[in-house]
């Protein structure tokens, strides 16, 4: 059986490349699949029946491959005598249909690889289906079937029909599918197991069991995928727009196969489970509603493709009844039917497509005639609604008959059998009326209409029918081994002395059942001939309920809803996001908190015994926070958030932290510059454009969510109950990690990955800055101050200032040209109105020593406050002080290595770091203490995890580096290329005192103007 | 367990003003949010640390409890640079959302606008198609109110049909 769906799936991933070689004809060579496994089918048929009934091992054929052994999902495959004659059904109708579309299709067809392809995997998927012994594989053939169906419906891709048809058969039987899987997990963990021949072993005890709420719920779910399958009302709707599909795809999907899986399912599961609360009200209620309601419709329809669609529709809701019935007669019949179906079906199907391939027409009210130019096709399609109508000596009435002798039994045997009995009689006349009105619509010759043009049919093209009504023929005259096939399935019905199953035959004698046949066809045919009343009286009767056109009504509500939420909440404004989200993060920690109503936990202190001074240094951040939230200058608001963070300083070192407060302090000071240096452009006003009614909602929710946290970490804190990790850290750095500074050992050794985590973060953000700023490429291209002329950059264009400002220019001008050494390398690139004297003679006595400072820093740090992060913040405010003294060419001298280099060099000597000693044999980041003497220095203890510190130095550098080449120098040059409008704003932020980045006052009024030019050109 | 109620307190100020920053239109506002948020949760780790103490500088005569926990003094070092870098990548945006639009503030998205203002309907869902009664159609079909043959008809329904009624949405552009 593997080796059947192994073939059948290989050769339709070729498929593709034998239709470019061979064309149409390839899909013969697509036909000898399915061909040859059904002559291998027929061999296996000794075998399957080979055994006794009740012995638990009839013969059937089993192959299991462990899948997925922890899912209990296993590649098991059962051919019992159900599965078999499925198969029969479904790789000869397969055959046949390929084998049809030979000479269906036109070479110059579009996607004809494709549909080959996907039809002869249909084929695969459906045969793996009906063998299939694993619930869950069962439903991975059926959800592959459920897929394959979309793509064929959807064969003719531009046409908008197709699509929506497609869509709408996914969607409908996806959505059951869905259904089905829980019902079947259900059943599957209830059992303790998902082979189904297990479960329907264990099915008595499941059912009666303490779980048999559970399996109840678990088999209405199943049915309900069931339903939607096989196209059961209320789902039945998306059947008739599957007809959009090519018909070779109707016939076989829609007619013979797929619709069939939830007849199978049913017939599968009823052995065991026909006895459950829910069973027969289901199938019984909507089998009997559908085949009705089929039955119907089909009468009300004028294309043939619909007559048969709705026909099919109304035999489903009719073999979903006989299936279900769970009596041994009527398994044998719903066997009997579902084959008879197949074939009849199928033929007619293959009819209809011829007639539309010859006429170019399915229109009953334009063919006319047709019977006298195709009499081989008349014929061939009289046999099948022949046999579709129930008429001897055929495969439908044999069927048929058997059907009507088990409703009678079955009515002698309960109170709803007589309702049920009509109703199947009634439908049976429906049946038998569309039957007439399908031969009659499309082979009658109608006054009034002209005789339709009619291309001969090749043989060929006919063969295919043909052979399926000799079947239907054959079946009807000698149904003795269909009857021998069925006879195993049907007696698992029987339970303990019950009568066998009866037998099919072509003559009973004459019975009640040949009656009710006899009164089918008298009240069928006047309903034939009464067609004009009946379709005036179908023309009175209002369109009430229209299944098609609630699921478009339903869709469209979703569509509605859909739009509404989205537009509700996805309003597009930050602060709506943030609100709801900030609102959330305080309202649910509040209400635990009053809902739990737990006690303040003990050790609650305001002074801490240790630093008295946290209070003043508190209110002094507090007041800063407060002031940046009023401030309405942006520089002042920086300075304010600034002072906060100096007094967080402040805090670190009174609570003992002096590795922090000398971090916090630099790296404040370093923020400082980069927001001065980067909002010089921007105006100076800051206003609070949201209106009053925000402003409240965001005091509450800032207040709000600051109380919460307040609480929250009260709680947390005095949650804990061990002693800290932490405690260890003292001795772990001094003996592990070789150092006294315990935060730094931490920082390089104990959490070395951390760290290393955290670098990366940094050489990310510092490439991210420069990105933004510099867009092309990362900026490592200043040039030296070698090419430019002194005295250039930065140039102010405009003359205006007060007489003082002159004379300070002046003086700078003298300065300037002074012919001694410059104190700065690039001094004299800038413009004289940019320097400023002190500042160039500071920085030149200062820079080295800042520079040594921090190399100290990074050394030391392993034993004093300090390390790579101190360290490399002081070199980056030493390089800034330089930048801000010569400007970007100076910069450019003091950093010969670009600062991508710089990011590079620092993240590979940390990775090195890291690396050596897993080479060494060790583990990574392990640290080794060298104890050595140098001459000069004297006994030295060098610890291996400093170069790692190395490391985070460079990396601090570089993003120090890059903060201020791309918020500083490539900003100032943006400014220079574009002096007409922005001169008067960035020369006045630039003039005081020759700082590039200005003094925030001084920078205001200048700023105002910029404001008013970028306003007025933009 | 100890707690330090004026580390928590002025946390707490913190916090609320960050909020209260946070949810401004303007980006540098947004961003000074941002980093008090950053400074309040730097105390809130260093809460958790207990008492002060003495600076982890380790000492052989120095009992471990004796000094501030160094664990969430580390993390906070940790802390305090990435903010700095986060600040600076922010400082960018910032320019460059001045260079590019001239604005220092956050827009609603106008594409969330469009979407919220969508009709429901949808071309592809909802037009009217017409009957077809044939794969190989000879035939003329109506659609709408002019008749075309069928098989233009069906190759006109692709993206920029005329056969399909064109909805406000431009389903038939």
């Amino acid at each position: 059986m593997i080796t059947v769906l192994a073939v059948h799936f290989a050769v339709a991933a070729v498929a593709p490349l034998l239709f470019r070689k061979f064309g149409r004809n390839s899909f013969f060579a697509l036909a000898a699949v399915p061909a040859a496994s059904f002559i291998w089918l027929l061999l296996q048929h000794d075998e399957v029946y080979s055994g006794t009934v009740y012995s638990g091992s009839d013969g059937a054929i089993t192959e299991v491959i462990p899948w997925i052994p922890g899912l209990q999902l296993e590649l098991a495959f059962r051919m019992d005598a159900l599965a078999w004659i499925m198969s029969l059904l479904v790789l000869g109708v397969g055959a046949l249909v390929l084998v049809y579309c030979a000479r269906y299709f036109k070479d110059k067809d579009d996607y004809l690889g494709g549909f080959g392809a996907q039809l002869l995997a249909f084929a695969g998927a459906m045969f793996g289906l009906v063998t299939a012994d694993d619930l869950l594989l069962l439903f991975i053939f059926w959800e592959l079937t459920t897929v394959l169906s979309y793509l064929l419906i959807g064969y003719a891709r531009t046409r908008l029909s197709a699509r929506r048809s497609a869509l709408q058969a996914l969607v409908v039987t996806t959505a059951g599918g869905l259904a089905m899987l829980v019902g079947l997990i259900m059943l599957g963990s209830t059992a303790g197991t998902y082979r189904i021949q297990a479960i329907m072993d264990l099915a008595p005890a499941l059912v009666a069991g303490p779980a048999g709420g559970v399996v109840n719920a678990a088999v209405v779910l199943i049915l309900i995928g069931a339903i939607t399958k096989s196209a059961l009302v209320p789902f039945h709707f998306w059947l008739p727009g599957a007809m959009a599909a090519p018909t070779p795809v109707s016939a076989y999907l829609h007619a013979a196969a797929m619709v069939k899986a939830g007849i199978y399912l049913v017939a599968r599961l009823a052995p065991g489970f026909a006895d459950t609360a829910a069973w027969l009200p289901i199938v019984l209620g909507l089998g009997l509603a559908t085949m009705l309601v089929g039955g119907y419709r089909a009468l009300r329809q004028t294309d043939i493709k619909l007559i048969l669609a709705y026909g099919t529709v109304s035999q489903l809701g009719f073999m979903t009844m006989v299936v279900g019935l769970g009596t041994p007669d009527a398994a044998l019949a719903g066997i009997a039917l579902l084959l008879a179906h197949g074939l009849f079906k199928a033929t007619l199907f293959l009819v209809v497509g011829i007639i539309d391939h010859q006429s170019g027409t399915r229109d009953i009210r334009e063919l006319s005639g047709v019977y006298g130019s195709a009499r081989a096709l008349a014929v061939v399609a009289a046999i099948g609604a022949a046999s579709m109508a129930g008429v001897p000596p055929l495969a439908g009435f044999v069927a048929k008959e058997s059907v009507f002798e088990a409703f009678l039994q079955y009515k002698s045997e309960t109170g709803t059998g007589p309702w049920l009995l009509a109703g199947v009689v009634l439908g049976s006349i429906l049946t038998f009326a569309y039957s007439a009105r399908f031969m009659w619509g499309a082979f009658a010759l109608k006054p009034g209409v002209e005789p339709t043009a009619f291309k001969p049919v090749k043989p060929a093209f006919l063969a295919a029918p043909a052979i399926l009504s000799l079947l239907t023929i054959l079946y009807g005259l000698w149904p003795a081994p269909v009857d021998a096939w069925i006879q195993p399935y049907a007696e698992l019905f029987v339970h303990g002395s019950e009568a066998p199953p009866g037998h099919l035959a072509l003559w009973h004698g004459i019975t009640p059942a040949l009656g009710l046949t006899a009164v089918t066809f008298v009240l069928g045919l006047a309903m034939f001939y009464g067609r004009n009343a009946v379709a005036r009286l179908q023309a009175l009767v209002p369109g009430w309920i229209d299944s098609d056109r609630a699921y478009q009504q339903t869709i469209g509500a979703l569509d509605d809803t859909a739009v509404w939420i989205t537009g509700r909440t996805q309003r597009g404004s930050l602060f709506f996001y943030l609100s709801v989200i900030l609102t959330v993060a305080f309202v649910l920690p509040l209400t635990a908190l009053l809902l739990a109503n737990k006690p303040l936990p003990p050790g609650l202190y305001v002074i801490d015994p240790g630093s008295p001074l946290q209070l003043v240094a508190g209110a002094g951040i507090v007041i800063g926070a407060l002031a940046a939230v009023r401030a309405n200058k942006r520089f002042l608001a920086v300075l304010m958030v600034s002072v906060t963070g100096y007094g967080i300083a402040m805090m670190f070192a009174l609570q003992g932290a002096p590795d922090l407060a000398l971090t916090q302090m630099l790296v404040e000071t370093m923020i400082l510059v980069a927001f001065v240096l980067a909002m010089r452009s921007l105006p100076p006003g800051l206003r609070d454009r949201t209106g009053g009614k925000y402003r409240v909602i965001r005091v509450v929710i800032g207040l709000a969510f600051g109380v919460t946290m307040i609480f929250v970490a009260i709680h947390a804190l005095g949650a804990r109950v061990a002693p800290p990790v932490s405690l260890q850290f003292p001795q772990l750095a001094y003996e592990g990690g070789g150092g006294l500074n315990v935060v730094n050992v931490t920082l390089v050794d104990i959490r070395a990955w951390d760290t290393f985590g955290e670098i990366s973060v940094l050489a990310l953000a510092a490439t991210g800055v420069a990105s933004l700023i510099f867009v092309r490429g990362r900026g490592d291209r200043i040039r030296t101050s070698a090419s430019v002329a002194e005295g250039t950059v930065g140039r102010r264009t405009g003359a205006r200032g007060s007489t003082r400002e002159d004379a300070a220019l002046a003086m700078n001008r003298r300065f300037a040209a002074a012919t001694r050494d410059a104190w700065l390398v690039a001094g004299r690139t800038l413009a004289p109105e940019r320097r400023s004297i002190i500042f160039e003679v500071v920085t030149r006595l200062i820079f080295h020593s800042m520079i040594v400072f921090s190399i100290y820093l990074l050394l030391a740090g392993h034993n004093l406050p300090g390390g790579g992060f101190a360290g490399g913040l002081t070199a980056g405010l030493a390089l800034t002080i330089r930048y801000l003294a010569g400007g970007r060419f100076e910069l450019r001298e003091a950093t010969p290595v670009g600062a991508g280099t710089l990011l590079g060099i620092g993240l590979a000597t940390a990775a090195a770091a890291g690396m050596t000693p897993l080479l060494l044999g060790g583990e990574v980041f392990q640290s080794a203490i060298v104890e050595l003497w140098l001459p000069v220095f004297g006994d030295i203890k060098f610890v291996t995890s400093t170069i790692f510190d190395i490391g985070v130095y460079v990396v601090v550098v570089g993003l120090a580096l890059d903060v201020l080449r791309s918020l500083g120098a490539e900003i100032d040059e943006h400014f220079e290329e574009q002096p007409e409008t922005t001169e008067e704003g960035a020369a006045e932020d630039q003039d005081s005192g020759g700082f590039p980045g200005g003094v925030p006052a001084g920078s205001a009024a200048g700023s105002a103007d910029a404001e008013t030019t970028a306003k007025g050109r933009t | 367990m100890s707690v330090n109620l004026t580390l928590l307190t002025v946390m707490g100020a913190l916090y609320a003003c960050g909020i209260y920053l946070l949810l401004e239109r303007s980006l540098t506002r947004v961003l000074l949010g941002l980093m008090l948020l950053a400074n309040a949760t730097n105390l809130l780790i260093l809460a958790t640390g207990g008492y002060a103490g003495l600076a982890p500088l380790f000492d052989k005569d120095t009992a471990a409890g004796d000094y501030n926990d160094p664990l969430p003094q580390a993390l906070i070092l940790t802390s305090i640079v990435i903010s700095f870098a986060v600040t600076a990548f922010m400082l960018g945006i910032i320019y460059r959302t001045w260079v590019l639009a001239r604005q220092d503030e956050i827009q609603d998205d106008a594409e969330d606008r469009r979407v919220a203002e969508t009709p429901s309907f949808d071309a592809e869902d909802d037009s009217v198609i017409p009957v077809e009664t044939s794969e190989f159609p000879l035939a003329t079909v109506m659609s709408g109110d002019r008749a075309v043959r069928a098989d233009k008809a069906a190759s006109e329904e692709q993206p920029g049909s005329l056969n399909v009624d064109p909805s406000p949405e431009g389903g038939g552009e």
